[in-house]
């Protein structure tokens, strides 16, 4: 098998978040724009109640000097801006309130939008992901580790989450609120949002900084953190030798050795990340106070304010302190969104990289299939004439149109025949090189070899697992690139080594190997297999549900029920790998009369390393480094004299 | 629950001055953050009155001079940003620190788990224990030790400012914070309680992936894929409903905060006008109204105050949802550390084992004490120091169960088990496993070396030793067959060796313990007949001293045994040498004629 790769902590690819951003745009444009809409609209309202407050308590003060009532008399107050306007407390009030107003059904609309497209986005990336997972050919799971896949519909798929629900929405309200705030200080003052902007630079430049320092460092811990769980993963599953060996000590002074550099690297990622929020916030403090006194000077020394508007300074006159309070105001708000947009950096980052990954698992080629010969049931005439029907019947046939448009149905009798064939999973190491096996229609074939000789290989070339790099393989004298996939599966029923059972009842199970399956056909089955009597003791007997992959039935048991499953699906084609390895001698013998009974009148191949299993086949192969080295029924090759006896005789030893 | 939490914060140990440290500095922070509006507030009145350069020093009503202020700003700031640092800096060695404690917590409890204990927990459960639910449990610890004292202090700080600052005016949030609050906790324990459901399907979604990446041999051969596809489709799009669900009660939360700031604005700014209005007159001087209950300076923080209570109030908000979501995983972790070892060693020990004899005595044996059915009934028997013993039966018929017992892998439920004329349970546990070596039916290497490896049987072997015991296995030819020979490599789980080259090194291992009592539970199944016979000749003839049981599938490994004891069903069967078990039990003669079939009877 080609090297199976581990999960990789890597940055994401070019494009993800453009990508990302478009999918979710085409698909819920008008959500996306309603969204986008309340939340300028929040941000604006967010802002414009700092302004407007300000601004009520300049038009009180404005009250004061002139001796008015600020909620009755309407009068003229220079704002922070510089124009003038005719108003009052009681207009400012009633303003703000609808202002707020609408703020607050703009937050609601645009939360609970947001909430909902993610979770439908998420769900039609996580279908997609799935979707395309099914489709992709074997090699694919061979060569990728099982948890980084698992890894993908969890934590992953938890980072774009993230991404869309908060950080996106956070990046474009600081933002808009920082470019606001911008706009609204330089319409004030030219040279107070240039000192605003020199700390804006300091914030980022210690930004990228330290931040690249902590990132640095949490790449670091995440190879440490693959490296802790990696060791962990391996003692819970050797705990046992650990305990039959008294090595408890030894493994966990051991342990701790990798912990402790997880601790220290991670210690340092986490501070990096930690005094992050301080730094921004106290440059900002300071800030704050060079404002002010840059803003007092320009006031006591009367410095030529360079503003957007028309407005003077005139010293000493009032406008201009309530233009400072907003000012500091504004460059609070400034600082803060700075440090807001740094805390959602690392939530970025790390949605881009999960994106990408599950991005990849959804642009991963599909299995192809270019066949056009297709598997029908067919009802034999006496005549010989085939009928196509959709009854379920025990005779198939091979369908396929003529290029003149007539159909041909040519009966599946079972005969296979490998011409030549050599593959090879990486395309540099050959597993099977020229390699001729015929098997008539009926017929047992055994392979016989170490593990690795190339056994299992062959069975995935007949249902095409893998395709061959050269020679051909026909089926009833089609080639197998000419049948549809789906339906040579169909035609090939397949007890493997690994019996994989799924969450769902017993009968569900069974009837996994044919959905149209009655109770009474499934139970018919779980008795060739002889796996009747003990599901009868199941607590619930058939509607027993099974719960983590069977786990709470033997493993004997579990392949009793892989082998009824085989019996439901009822294929004209037998492939048995190592179907009864994990049973003992005796037991094997009641299954083998199962087996047996479903192996009758069909084509199949038998791997076994029990000898025993494969006495009985019409010829036995004898792989070796993926060659046959000798062929035979069991007597031939006990005359042979060859490898096959001295395996026989226990000469040899098969690993 | 609180105990659970108790338990997993007993592994603080040596970061707990950090981690008492860290409030310390927060409580700093928060204070300044509190305070520094104040003086600012009061810095801008200040800059406000300003009429000449000579103003920055010296004021004229005697408060504090504008550039003193700044200094003290300055000073503050200064201040807030040590705390700030100390306090991020201490909370990520407490936090990191409790979390390192606790993987090694974990990881010797684990080491120190009986065989019952170990059965108890899937192996994935412990992995994710260790992994997810410890980084889960670092974060929230972090956010205790930082944000949990913050920001209930700063929503009390900055309320008694309110209150310092604006007088009267402060009620308006002693109203406004239980109702926000409340309307908050309404929201978060109505999603809270549809959050936890959901995450339960949500596992279970993810299981069902699982099944289909490792059975998508399966899912393929029987042409499976859409009815899998569809299959997901329905589930998916269920858990996305009751997610959308929880989610459209968790949206209320943010407009609520907004309602609650904006509220107490107006309240703020129209109220605090009309005060200003009614109670004070207008200084020219100041300009600003003075003699009132409140100035516009004093409007102005208030307004300040205001946002941060309530911002401190969503904080603590949101803090106990994420602490809500970590109760799981602390009470996962909790459970393994609580899990007592259900074998222990006895209070004064036997430290060493006099010779390999083992009898049992009427012993039944239960897996779990609630079990109906024994694993074990009734066994009884007498095995001599330095015999070979074979032991036949079917899958479950009970025959690793009954060796488990001999080292106190399982404590027998009723009767009793002596090695070397002493019942098990009065020696130590170590002296006792030391001196009765098992190679598992699953035999395991460790990632490492082939000498580290062999090493685990005994630290101190030279290197004579280690090639002796490989030649006793059988395992000489596979060190010398590599390169690096005791330094080659070993892959996890051992992967780049063949099963039967792993038995042979896994019997080199036990080996090299020097036990008395040797168990090999069909640790020989994939090596050939030829070198198995070699193995068990090698064993009988450099260690006639040892006393040798064998658990065979093949009759060949075992027919020149001392005894062999065929067990059925949890019993035993039979005893008795290859030539009288051919004559009188009816189960060893059916398995000799399987596997002695040759060629004719087919």
């Amino acid at each position: 098998m080609p090297p199976v790769r581990m999960k990789e902590h890597s940055r994401a690819k070019k494009g993800t978040m453009t990508r990302l951003l478009k999918l979710l745009i085409k698909e819920y444009p008008k959500e996306i724009v309603i969204s986008f809409i309340c939340l300028i609209a929040n941000v604006f309202t967010n802002l414009s109640s700092s302004i407007f407050a300000s601004l009520t308590i300049t038009t009180l003060t404005a009250a004061g000097r002139m001796h008015l009532n600020p909620f009755k008399d309407v009068y003229q107050v220079v704002s922070p801006f510089g124009f003038t306007i005719n108003t009052n407390v009681t207009y400012l009030l009633i303003i703000l309130g609808s202002i707020y107003t609408v703020g607050i059904a703009c937050a609601y609309i645009w939360n609970r939008t947001m909430a909902i497209v993610t979770h439908k986005y998420l769900n039609t990336m996580r279908k997609q992901m799935f979707s395309n997972m099914e489709d992709l050919p074997i090699k694919y799971f061979d060569t990728h580790a099982h948890g980084a896949i698992m890894s993908l519909y969890t934590n992953d798929i938890d980072t774009i989450r993230q991404f869309i629900s908060q950080a996106l929405p956070s990046l474009i309200q600081n933002v808009l609120m920082i470019l606001m705030v911008l706009v609204v200080m330089l319409i004030t003052s030219v040279w107070i949002t240039l000192l605003v902007l020199l700390g804006g630079f300091i914030m980022i430049l210690v930004l990228t900084k330290t931040g690249g320092k902590a990132s640095k460092y949490f790449i670091k811990q995440q190879a440490t953190l693959g490296q802790v769980e990696g060791a962990i993963e391996e003692s819970i599953n050797g705990l046992k030798v650990i305990k039959v060996f008294s090595h408890e000590e030894k493994s966990c002074e051991e342990f701790g050795e990798i912990n402790n550099q997880l601790c220290e690297y991670s210690t340092i990622a986490n501070i990096k990340g930690n005094i992050l929020g301080p730094i921004i916030g106290n440059i900002g403090n300071f800030l704050y106070i060079l404002c002010a006194l840059l803003g007092a000077c320009i006031y006591v020394f009367g410095w030529k304010n360079l503003t957007l508007t028309s407005y003077k300074v005139i010293p000493g006159v009032d406008p201009f302190a309530g233009m400072i309070a907003l000012f500091l105001m504004l460059s609070r708000s400034f600082a803060q969104n700075i440090n807001n947009l740094s805390q959602q950096v690392a939530f970025i980052v790390m949605g881009m990289a999960g994106a990408s990954r599950c991005l990849d698992l959804i642009d991963e080629e599909k299995e192809k299939d270019e066949g056009y010969v297709f598997l029908c049931n067919v009802i034999k005439h006496e005549d010989g004439t085939l009928e196509e029907t959709s009854e379920h019947t025990h005779d198939y046939a091979w369908k396929y149109r003529h290029q003149d448009g007539h159909l041909e149905y040519r009966e599946l009798k079972g005969d296979i025949l490998l011409e030549d064939v050599d593959f090879s999973y990486d395309g540099k190491r050959i597993i099977l090189e020229e390699l001729n096996i015929y098997a008539h229609p009926g017929q047992k074939i055994a392979f016989v070899g170490a593990t690795g000789a190339g056994k299992t290989t062959i069975t995935n070339l007949i249902n095409r697992f893998y395709d061959i790099q050269k020679g051909k393989i026909r089926y009833d004298g089609i080639n197998i690139t000419k049948i549809k996939k789906d339906d040579l599966r169909r035609s090939l029923g397949i007890v493997l080594q690994d019996t994989n059972l799924f969450t769902g009842t017993v009968m569900d199970n069974i009837r996994y190997g044919r959905l149209e399956a009655t109770d009474e056909e499934c139970i018919a089955a779980a008795k060739i297999a002889n796996a009747h009597d003990f599901i009868k003791r199941l607590p619930q007997g058939y509607n027993t549900m099974l719960a983590g992959d069977g786990s709470n039935l033997s493993q004997g048991q579990r392949q009793l029920l892989s082998i009824a499953r085989a019996a439901v699906a009822d294929a004209p084609v037998m492939i048995l790998d190592e179907a009864t390895s994990s049973i003992d001698t005796r037991t094997e013998l009641l299954v083998q009369k199962g087996t047996d009974q479903l192996m009758e009148g069909r084509t199949v191949f038998v791997i076994a390393h029990r000898l025993s299993t494969v006495q009985n086949a019409n010829a036995i192969m004898v792989l070796d480094h993926g060659k046959i080295i000798e062929r035979g029924d069991h007597d031939d090759l006990i005359k042979q004299k060859g490898l096959y006896y001295n395996l026989y005789t226990g000469a040899f030893e098969l690993e | 629950m609180l105990e659970k939490i108790k338990l997993i914060l007993r592994s603080v140990r040596q970061y707990k001055k950090y981690a008492i440290i860290t409030p310390i500095f927060m409580v700093g922070e928060a204070a300044l953050e509190c305070v520094m509006p104040f003086i600012m507030g009061m810095f801008v009145d200040n800059i406000k009155g300003l009429s000449s350069a000579n103003d920055f020093f010296y004021s004229a009503n005697g408060s504090i001079p504008v550039f003193y202020l700044a200094l003290i700003l300055v000073g503050m700031a200064i201040l807030s940003l040590i705390c700030g640092i100390m306090g991020g800096r201490f909370a990520s060695i407490a936090s990191i620190g409790l979390a390192t404690n606790l993987r090694n917590d974990l990881y010797a409890k684990l080491t120190n788990f009986s065989f019952e204990n170990i059965d108890n927990f899937s192996a994935s459960s412990l992995v994710t224990r260790m992994t997810t639910d410890i980084n889960n449990v670092q974060m929230s610890f972090q956010m205790m030790i930082r944000i949990v004292v913050r920001a209930p202090l700063m929503l009390i700080f900055s309320t008694v400012m309110a209150f310092i600052s604006g007088g009267i005016m402060g009620l308006v949030f002693v109203v406004l914070i239980p109702i926000t609050g409340f309307g908050l906790y309404i929201i978060v324990k109505k999603a809270m309680k549809i959050f936890m459901t959901v995450f339960k399907k949500y596992d279970t979604l993810n299981e069902s992936v699982q099944e289909n990446v490792s059975g998508i041999r399966v899912v393929k051969s029987y042409v499976r894929e859409d009815f899998e596809k569809q299959k997901f489709s329905s589930a998916s799009d269920n858990i996305t409903n009751e997610f959308i669900k929880a989610e459209k009660i968790v949206a209320l939360n943010n407009p609520l905060i907004n309602t609650a700031i904006h509220l107490s604005n107006i309240l703020v700014v129209g109220l605090g006008s009309y005060v200003i209005f009614r109670t004070a007159h207008w200084d020219e001087g100041l300009k600003d109204f003075t003699g009132g209950v409140l100035s516009c300076g004093q409007l102005s923080s208030l307004i300040t105050y205001g946002i941060q209570i309530l911002m401190s109030l969503m904080m603590i908000s949101m803090i106990m949802v994420m602490l809500a979501m970590s109760f799981e995983s602390a009470r996962r972790i909790a459970e393994v550390l609580e899990e007592e070892s259900t074998i222990k060693n006895p209070e004064h020990p036997l430290y060493s084992v006099p010779n390999g004899s083992v009898v049992f005595n009427n012993v039944s044996f239960k897996y779990k004490k609630d079990a109906e059915e024994y694993a074990l009934k009734n066994i009884n028997m007498n095995i001599k120091s330095g015999q070979f013993i074979g032991i036949l039966g079917s899958t479950g018929s009970g025959k690793t169960s009954t060796v488990n017992l001999i080292s106190r892998l399982y404590d027998a439920t009723e009767g009793e088990i002596l090695v070397g004329g002493h019942n098990v349970k009065e020696y130590d546990l170590k002296t006792l496993r030391d001196k009765v070596a098992v190679v598992l039916q699953k035999n395991i290497l460790f990632s490492g070396t082939i000498e580290s490896n062999l090493r685990w049987g005994n630290e101190h072997a030279n290197e004579p030793q280690l090639w002796k015991a490989c030649q006793i296995a059988q395992a000489e030819e596979i060190v010398k067959a590599k390169p690096e020979l005791f330094a080659s490599r070993v892959e996890q789980g051992g992967a780049n060796f063949s099963g039967g080259q792993k038995q042979r090194l896994c019997i080199a291992r036990a080996i090299l313990k020097e036990p008395k009592i040797m168990i090999l539970d069909d640790s020989t199944s994939a090596v050939d007949t030829k070198t198995d016979r070699l193995i068990r000749k090698g064993l009988k003839e450099d260690l006639p001293e040892m006393t040798k049981i064998v658990i065979a599938q093949r009759i060949s490994s075992i027919e020149d045994a001392d005894q062999i004891i065929i067990m059925d069903n949890g019993q035993i069967s039979a005893i008795g040498t290859h030539e009288e078990l051919l004559k009188t039990s009816k189960i060893y003669q059916e398995v000799y004629f399987t596997q002695n079939r040759v060629g004719g009877d087919k």
